[in-house]
């Protein structure tokens, strides 16, 4: 092996790393924020919805969870515009990964809400409380809080997986280390920084979902030690 | 406009479907024993053994699996070599399967052991005796449905290696639709094939999961 | 009129019938306890009073208003009705303030300031004014279920249904809990409670009920009830056979 490592193009190259970088975490922000939210409103409709909703729900966490985020991304960027639906790289990508942790998250965050114990939603009716007023102040915050640890995971699985925007040319820190390489020839350095950049993205993307946790759970363990 | 029937775009699309196959196996199987492997590393005694492992998943973990394809992909060909995509495909695959294998099964290990250890202890047996008749038996039982649930992931996960140039579905969709200039229509059958391959895999799951629990709760 | 007025009330769960036609009117200011075996209907009744379950026949009305299983009326019934669970079920995200405010903020619309004084008053009712920023786990059972009380008082309820609300607390802390719902009935709130508390029964209950599969087997005032028991299953019960 006759290969001498070159980060010479580091230099010059920096602030298109920068650039990526900044989209990889605007994404990953707007994909996260949406996506949870999403993915509570199809939890509660598959959970405690009405029941013409929960098959329509079904069906889309089905179809997302059982095809590959690739070909979501395609299918909303080159296909939708059959149908009218036309949008930029940076909107569809950003949609693509809010569908995709929607349906993730729905099964997640249904997973907390249906280790409710019932005497929550009774109590709720008993203080007059409506079906959703009950879910939205009594049982969303602990039952986040039971799945916030899966929930973090699967946030961090959905950034990494945003490496594949790049392939609609949405510009991302993936998209930068193939500009680079291309102009560079060094395809095995650029990659590897890049790497270590996605590495360092999900450790702090992690720490910040512990510290999310922290500022809305205020009682740690106080919905499992609940009866 | 094209000559293409949806015949033809679903007969192309279908025989590609069997690279994503071919290559879904190999990289579970492979990934299956290269997981093991590193299994019986971070559950050992040992100091380095655990400590290497860690790191292992961490990193396979904490970046993308289209970086690591790209650095297979390259990274072969520092040696020297022309490196084909199904090669770095099949080795980024594994090494990736490998990584998340070893943590679900490492938690089902855990999750045995917490009970039994020292019920198996106390009976005067030694650590290898411990786990091959006690907390493997029980550890791979528990095992079995996040495993299938995996398999998932590792068929979606091959649709990344059209990336650094892998014929299957995936490529073959985008081949098909610059032929045809039907991406609503291609994408939409390379979906559909997809669920079609995952969606089974992701029901045994479930329901191989159900029985468990059920089994269980009788005890 | 009586306040509550139960009229021939029938529950299924599919082929069990679980009540049997119950019939019973409870008086503005009455204090009526409960009693039965195990599997008697007696927790049945209390839900269906609160529309926790919706009845299959007979009907049940509260201060005039029948109770109809839509969301509008069975609001309207639980504005009127508190109840009180054997687990408590406070929500365990909520400082026991808090837990009192909620309700009156997302019901009622009470605006905070006047939450937050009426959840500090109802604490201090039940004992429990020093404990407004605990959490539910940082409680007793004792505390936390007086911290139920106050949060279905301040929804100023006329009558309050209390299923074994001492059944899950250590005995220690049971007389706690009784003295609250001691003091609540001598300022002349209406109480519908089932319970095993004997004693208390006899103490401060007005009147007694029985009941036996699904039926008011027996019904007085505690003097005839435990003292002249007419039937042998309530004998039994009440360990006389
Ligand atoms: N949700 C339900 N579904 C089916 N059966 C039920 C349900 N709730 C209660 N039952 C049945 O109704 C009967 C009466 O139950 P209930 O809880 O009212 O008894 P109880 O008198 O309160 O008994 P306990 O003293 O044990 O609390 C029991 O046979 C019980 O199994
Ligand atoms: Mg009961």
């Amino acid at each position: 092996m006759h290969y001498t490592f070159d980060f010479g193009w580091l230099l010059e190259y920096w602030p298109v790393l920068l650039k990526g970088i900044g989209i990889t975490v605007e994404l990953t922000l707007v994909g996260g924020v949406l996506g949870v939210s999403l993915g509570v409103a199809c939890a509660w409709a598959r959970a405690l919805g009405p029941g013409w909703l929960r098959p329509i729900v079904t069906a889309y966490v089905e179809m997302i969870r059982n095809t590959p985020f690739l070909i979501q991304l395609f299918f909303i960027f080159f296909g939708l515009p059959a149908l009218g639906i036309r949008m930029n790289e940076l909107e569809a990508a950003n949609l693509a990964m809010v569908i995709n942790l929607g349906a993730y998250g729905c099964e997640i965050i249904r997973a907390g809400i249906q280790a409710t114990p019932k005497g929550q939603f009774e109590a709720g009716a008993s203080l007059g409380m409506s079906r959703i007023q009950t879910f939205w102040h009594v049982i969303l915050i602990p039952a986040l809080q039971r799945i916030w640890p899966a929930l973090s995971s699967q946030i961090v699985i959905v950034m990494l997986g945003s490496a594949a925007v790049s392939q609609i040319a949405a510009e991302d820190l993936t998209f930068a280390a193939n500009f680079i390489q291309s102009r560079t020839f060094r395809a095995f350095e650029a990659y590897f920084v890049t790497t270590l950049i996605y590495l360092a993205l999900a450790v702090l993307l992690r720490q910040l979902l512990r510290g999310v946790g922290w500022t809305i759970f205020p009682r740690r363990g106080a919905a499992s030690r609940a009866r | 406009m094209s000559d293409f029937t949806t015949w033809d775009i679903l007969r192309n699309l279908l025989l590609a479907a069997r690279w994503t196959v071919v290559l879904s196996v190999v990289s579970f199987v492979g990934g299956a024993i290269v997981g093991a492997l590193l299994l019986f590393m971070r559950i050992g005694k040992g100091r380095a053994g655990p400590a290497f492992v860690k790191a292992y998943v961490e990193i396979f973990q904490g970046t993308p699996l289209l970086m690591q394809l790209f650095l297979a992909f390259f990274g072969l060909g520092l040696f020297g070599i022309d490196v084909p995509a199904w090669l770095a495909a099949g080795v980024a695959l594994i090494l990736w399967s490998a990584a998340f294998l070893t943590e679900i099964w490492r938690g089902c290990v855990e999750a045995i052991a917490r009970g039994q250890w020292e019920a198996s202890s106390s009976l005067g047996m030694g650590y290898v005796q411990q786990m091959r008749y006690v907390i493997l038996p029980q550890a791979l039982r528990i095992a079995v449905p996040p495993t299938v649930g995996f398999s998932v992931q590792v068929v979606k996960g091959t649709a990344l290696t059209s990336i650094i140039g892998f014929v299957e579905l995936s490529k073959a969709g985008t081949i098909v639709t610059n032929a045809t200039f039907e991406p609503f229509k291609v994408y939409g059958i390379v979906a559909l094939i997809y669920f079609c391959l995952c969606w089974p895999l992701s029901k045994s799951s479930q329901i191989l999961e159900r029985k468990l629990n059920v089994a269980h709760r009788n005890h | 009129m009586s306040l509550i007025e139960i009229t021939e009330v029938k529950k299924r769960f599919g082929d069990n019938e679980v009540l049997k036609g119950i019939n019973i009117d409870v008086e503005p200011g009455e204090v009526i306890a409960i009693i039965g075996k195990s599997g008697s209907g007696k927790s049945t009744l209390l839900r269906c009073i609160n529309g926790l379950e919706t009845i299959d026949d007979g009907s049940i009305s509260v201060a005039g208003a029948q109770l109809l299983p839509d969301e509008i009326h069975l609001k309207a019934l639980r504005l009127k009705v508190g109840m009180i669970f054997q687990q408590f079920n406070l929500f365990p995200h909520l400082t026991a303030g808090r837990n009192v405010m909620l309700s009156q903020m997302v019901v009622k619309k009470t605006p905070r300031g006047e939450a937050e004084a009426m959840a500090k008053k109802m604490l201090e009712r039940v004992g429990l004014g020093h404990k407004f920023d605990a959490y539910p786990d940082e409680l007793s059972g004792g505390q936390q279920q007086r911290v139920a009380i106050a949060r279905a008082l301040a929804m100023q309820p006329i009558a309050l249904l209390c299923d074994e609300i001492t059944s899950a607390l250590d005995p220690e802390l049971v007389n706690e809990v009784l003295a609250v719902v001691k003091e609540l009935a001598s300022e002349g709130m209406t109480l519908l409670m089932v319970t095993h508390e004997m004693r208390f029964a006899r103490d401060v209950c007005s009147r007694v009920v029985f009941m036996h599969q699904g039926r008011v087997h027996e019904i007085g005032p505690p003097g005839e009830v435990f003292a002249e028991p007419r039937t042998p299953e309530l004998k039994q019960f009440l360990g006389m056979l």
